[in-house]
């Protein structure tokens, strides 16, 4: 069990390599990928930034949930920071189980505690040269600091 | 007493402060109290309400007593994914 921020490219092949584990029926990735836009906004590029120690403490501590709560064997996630391209990875999880249903599960719980939770930051720049900290609005429809979807 | 603890800041906070960690020396008694004078002092946007704030690393609550020597983290609202 890994849960780890860097500022390199994410390789998911060499990563998948370190889940080899033959009691594991089911292994269940997730990529989340740099979008061009967002809330009808046209996006060119992202940076993530990471408050490093705290980011892997409570993403480990998300991780410890998702094997309490569902039957699995291992589960890796990796995030971002840095200046990312459209089309790159931002984050990547892969969860191995005996059983398909514990993996799908486990995946969907790590990723989206992780939106909630972990302290990573996204700014936005936008194809009209504006930027943004996703969440952190001020006024205007984002101000209630709700999570977009 | 004026006590001297290490500030960081994070996204929109770091740019609105213009860095990254600074050392601060205030009589603040609480991480709210800390913020408070800390957002009047810098114009920030964001409310307490709206931040968390972490005590040598690890989330604390606002009312979490500010000694000597802290580093203390404000965390605008996350985004990561």
């Amino acid at each position: 069990m890994e849960f780890r921020i860097t500022d390199r490219d994410i390789d998911p092949a060499a990563l998948l390599r370190s889940l080899g584990d033959t009691r594991a029926g089911a292994c269940v990735t997730f990529e989340g990928r740099v979008r061009q836009q967002n809330d009808g906004r046209g996006v060119k590029s992202l940076d993530y930034e990471a408050f490093v120690p705290l980011a892997e403490k409570e993403g480990m501590k998300i991780l410890d949930e998702a094997r309490e709560k569902h039957a699995v064997l291992d589960i890796l996630c990796v995030h971002r920071t840095g200046s990312l391209a459209l089309g790159d990875l931002a984050v990547w999880i892969a969860v191995t189980a005996e059983h398909r249903g514990a993996a799908f599960e486990a995946c969907r719980y790590v990723i989206d505690e992780a939106k909630a939770r972990v302290p990573i930051w996204k700014k936005e720049h936008y194809a009209d040269g504006s930027t943004e900290w996703i969440n952190c609005a001020t006024r205007g429809p984002g101000a209630s600091g709700a999570a977009p979807a | 007493m004026k006590k001297s603890v290490r500030v960081s800041y994070f996204a929109i906070l770091r740019e609105q402060r213009g860095l990254g960690t600074e050392q601060v020396a205030t009589e603040a008694s609480t991480a709210a109290e800390l913020y408070e004078e800390l957002k009047t002092r810098h114009g920030f946007t964001l409310p307490g309400t709206r931040i968390r704030v972490a005590v040598n690393d690890d989330f604390q609550p606002w009312s979490a007593e500010v000694r000597e020597g802290d580093s203390l983290a404000f965390l605008p609202p996350v985004a990561g994914g």
